[in-house]
């Protein structure tokens, strides 16, 4: 099957590649640096929060005047910090390089269905995150209205406002074009045998996440470019009438509702919590099944759970606006599903918890991040519960209480399962094993430091300081109590920072390393470990094609002689 | 917990009537996360030190057979229907619902702008005088009240500054000029988005005076700073410093203020009308 036969340039293999592997390796690599720059840009932030109005060391010239960040600058730095982590840095690892290298070894496919498609799926992305960050260098700034660019103040904000929609309507694109093929190809190209009961976790989620992609962008895709001809030509789609910007009335006809915006947003960034959130359930079930070696526990409730999580997150979006003059019968409504919604996350945890017990655990890099995974995503959970009653969010509404909830879910959840999938999967990319002392350091590092950062912004939250403030609260009475935490938070952001330098070094130093010759290093179960050839896999990816006989994870099968049965075993 | 709550952060003090009540729901809350979170801790760490490799060689296929998690889940389930029921709905319900009317309560409307907030009182007459953006001039008349309009006489307004009674509803209509704000009162729990087009009501009632206030503060962190109105959404480069001041008087103090802002609309008005202005003598 491999047809590496014919000479390839070294623009036409991974440049202008087709194959699924080289557009993932594509999307790891780009998502990888964005995810850096994003940090970076909070790095910055994070100084003027620490220490407010003294000047930045090493890079304040650059910033402004006395070397210390302008509150509009500040501004800028949080919306694209958003931005960037979000649309740039986790969905493309999570989905753009993990599911299109891995989804179609998983299922048995030689290639994902429309490898063309594909590519202009990177490359719209690439293009897409290139024309998101000009906004740095345009008149004014970047975008600085908060990732949620809420009109008016976005509408009338400055010109890095309509480079971050002509950004988001380009990487909106490239999530649809990437959703269609995943999709497809989970469907049309499974492998003989892999039936739906029998795909890894993995795939279900990546399945899972396509769909909520397909279907909540378009709605932001429409509202961006909506808000787009608000800025350019005046028209009124979220504008009112008789707003008076600093003195001056306002030029657009009125007649607009801003609150159409937020929920033709939220429709889409609710979803996209759980776009954020499936791919790392599925990354932590292959890891903790395999480093358990005995099966997870209620696959079929785990499913069912996925689907059900997926669904409901379309309705749920409105929790996000309960200040906005919500009356009671939207407001019991969304309350209710948002509750109903946290039973299947407490499902699907409470699978992998209970697939621990009875294993033989081994302690390895990728192990560590997935465990460390669970109790992070626990509290990152655990604290929706209070944002998700009304009553409760009047006093924590964008308090650095949300901020400490979302990044709970995002930074050491999503981020230490897509860490877990790196060590897990770099063998199989690259035939050679990361060093386990370096992956260990870099796990107990960086679990120090995700906490040090994000637990006290509960406890500012609690005292009510509100987020996206330049000073950081200091000018507020209510803060007075609190505000010495920023320092502390600071330090470990920086800390964390420096404790990326072990991932990175481990990278280069395993990529300079021989190879193993290792076909299963972990001897797992499904086919991208089992019936592949030895990496670096040829396009094609299978000598055979397998034929799947078993589910996913037969591990220390009663009876059998060694202590896992791959899938394409027939036995 | 609301005590564990307090020693993290929370405000010791909730000076509004539904202050308790979303403590006592935000304090609930918190009891089922902790629950939650400690039990799975315990499970958690016990099964990583009991099944780890060197210890048992051979993971079992089964692994857990009883039920308990689904009680547990179920369990769950059962305490948000608790919570949605007896505590979320029915506080949102009196938020929503029990807005006084213009006899029952002081009727306030709170205009935020890029970056400050704009009190407007109806004065004596109790009616709002007519708004107009034409004469919205950021200098001299920030909110555009037209004082041609009969009932825009007696109407007050000021900058930053909003000063109410105590224990009695207050009831302010809440609207924005520009971009979206959010006008917070975190000594009140009170919190309502500014949405640009719309008036939407907040109300409350304060149970004590800035006076009893600040006597609470004493030898904490805020020692001498009293009520502050807090924006709490994104509303551009100046969000951080829209701060804004609310007094709470006792009934005769807040008389006395609302005196003193007539006699100076009456010094204001007439000196408009003074042809020689005062600035040449």
């Amino acid at each position: 099957m491999s047809d590496n036969h014919h000479h390839q340039s070294f623009w036409t293999k991974y440049i202008w590649s087709t194959d699924h592997k080289v557009i993932g390796i594509q999307y790891a690599i780009t998502s990888l640096l964005w995810l850096l720059i994003g940090f970076g840009l909070m790095a910055i932030m994070r100084y003027q929060l620490a220490y407010p109005g003294t000047p930045v060391p090493f890079i304040g010239n650059f910033l402004g005047e006395g070397g210390i960040l302008p509150a509009e600058m500040y501004n800028s730095l949080g919306a694209m910090h958003g931005t960037i982590m979000i649309f740039l840095g986790v969905v493309p690892l999570a989905f753009g390089a993990f599911g299109n290298y891995f989804v179609p070894l998983q299922i048995g496919a030689v290639d994902m269905a429309f490898p063309k498609l594909n590519a202009a799926s990177y490359w719209t992305y690439f293009l897409g995150s290139v024309i998101m960050v000009t906004g740095f260098f345009v008149p004014g700034g970047a975008a600085n209205s908060g990732w949620t660019s809420y009109p008016p103040l976005a509408t009338t904000a400055t010109m890095g406002q309509t480079v971050w929609l002509w950004g988001m309507v380009m990487l909106i694109t490239s999530s649809l074009l990437g959703s269609v093929n995943i999709l497809v190809t989970v469907i049309q190209l499974r492998a003989e045998g892999m039936t739906w009961m029998k795909l890894p976790i993995f795939v279900w989620t990546q399945f899972i996440t396509a769909f909520l992609l397909l279907l909540a962008f378009p709605p932001l895709e429409a509202a961006a470019v909506l808000q787009l001809m608000d800025r350019i030509i005046d028209t009124s789609f979220f504008m009112p009438t008789g707003l008076v910007v600093s003195g001056e009335v306002l030029p657009n006809a009125g007649g607009g509702s801003p609150l159409l915006w937020q929920h033709l947003f939220w429709f889409l960034a609710h979803p996209e919590v759980y776009v954020l959130i499936l791919p790392a359930f599925g990354i932590v079930t292959e890891v903790i099944a395999n480093n358990t070696r005995k099966p997870i526990k209620g696959y079929k409730s785990l499913v069912y759970a996925m689907i059900f999580l997926g669904f409901m997150s379309f309705i749920v979006w409105a929790h996000h606006m309960y200040l906005t003059g919500m009356g009671t019968t939207i407001g019991a409504f969304f309350q209710t599903t948002t509750m109903i919604i946290s039973i299947p996350s407490v499902v699907i945890l409470t699978a992998l918890l209970l697939s621990l017990w009875g294993g033989s655990i081994r302690f390895n890099t990728p192990m560590l991040f997935a465990l460390g995974f669970l109790p992070m995503f626990g509290i990152g959970g655990l604290t929706g519960l209070p944002l998700g009653l009304a009553a409760a969010d009047i006093y924590l509404h964008d308090t650095y209480y949300v901020i400490g909830h979302f990044h709970y879910v995002v930074a050491p959840g999503t981020i230490f399962a897509l860490f877990a999938g790196i060590y897990y999967w770099f063998p199989k990319i690259t035939g050679k094993r990361t060093n386990e002392t370096l992956g260990k350091l870099h796990f107990f590092t960086s679990f120090v430091c995700m906490n040090g950062v994000f637990m006290p912004m509960f406890i500012t939250g609690l005292a009510g300081v509100s987020r996206r403030l330049w000073d950081g609260g200091e000018s507020y009475a209510h803060a007075a109590g609190v505000f010495q935490l920023n320092e502390f938070m600071s330090i470990f952001a920086w800390l964390l920072g420096v404790s990326q330098l072990f991932f990175i070094a481990n990278m280069i130093i395993s990529l300079r390393s021989k190879k193993t010759g290792e076909i299963n290093p972990w001897n797992a179960t499904t086919v991208d470990w089992t019936d592949t050839s030895s990496p670096p896999l040829g396009h094609g990816n299978f000598e055979t094609v397998p034929t799947i006989y078993r589910g996913p994870y037969e591990y220390s099968v009663p009876g059998a002689k060694s202590d896992y049965l791959p899938q394409s075993n027939k036995g | 917990m609301l005590e564990i709550l307090r020693k993290l952060g929370f405000p010791t003090v909730s000076a509004s009537t539904q202050g308790p009540e979303i403590d006592n729901i935000i304090s609930l809350v918190h009891w089922l996360m902790l629950i939650l979170f400690v039990g799975w801790g315990i499970y958690f760490i016990y099964t990583l030190i009991r099944f780890r490799a060197s210890r048992q060689p051979k993971a079992d296929y089964q692994g857990v057979k009883n039920h308990y998690s689904t009680y547990a889940e179920v369990g769950v389930a059962l305490v948000e229907v608790a919570l949605l029921i007896g505590f979320a709905f029915p506080i949102w319900a009196s938020r929503v619902n029990d807005v006084p009317n213009s006899l029952d309560s002081i009727q306030i409307r709170v205009v935020g702008q890029q970056f400050a907030w704009n009190i407007h009182y109806p004065g004596p007459d109790n009616i709002f005088g007519a708004t107009k953006v034409e004469l919205v001039d950021e200098a001299e008349n920030p909110i555009g009240l037209d004082r041609s309009d009969a009932n825009a006489k007696d109407d007050v307004f000021t900058i930053n500054q909003l000063h109410i009674p105590v224990d009695r509803p207050i009831n302010i209509l809440l609207s924005t000029k520009d971009v979206i704000h959010n006008f917070k009162l975190p000594e009140f729990r009170v919190s309502q988005d500014a949405i640009s087009g719309m008036e939407i009501p907040v109300w409350f009632k304060a149970t004590m005076t800035s006076q009893e206030f600040l006597e609470t503060t004493k030898g904490t962190a805020r020692d001498g700073m009293g009520f502050e109105i807090a924006c709490a959404q994104l509303c551009g480069l100046g969000h951080y410093r829209m701060k804004g001041y609310l007094t709470v008087h006792d009934d005769i103090g807040y008389q006395q203020w609302m005196s003193e802002q007539q006699e100076y609309l009456l010094e204001e008005l007439s000196d408009d009308e003074d042809d020689w202005g005062d600035d040449e003598w």
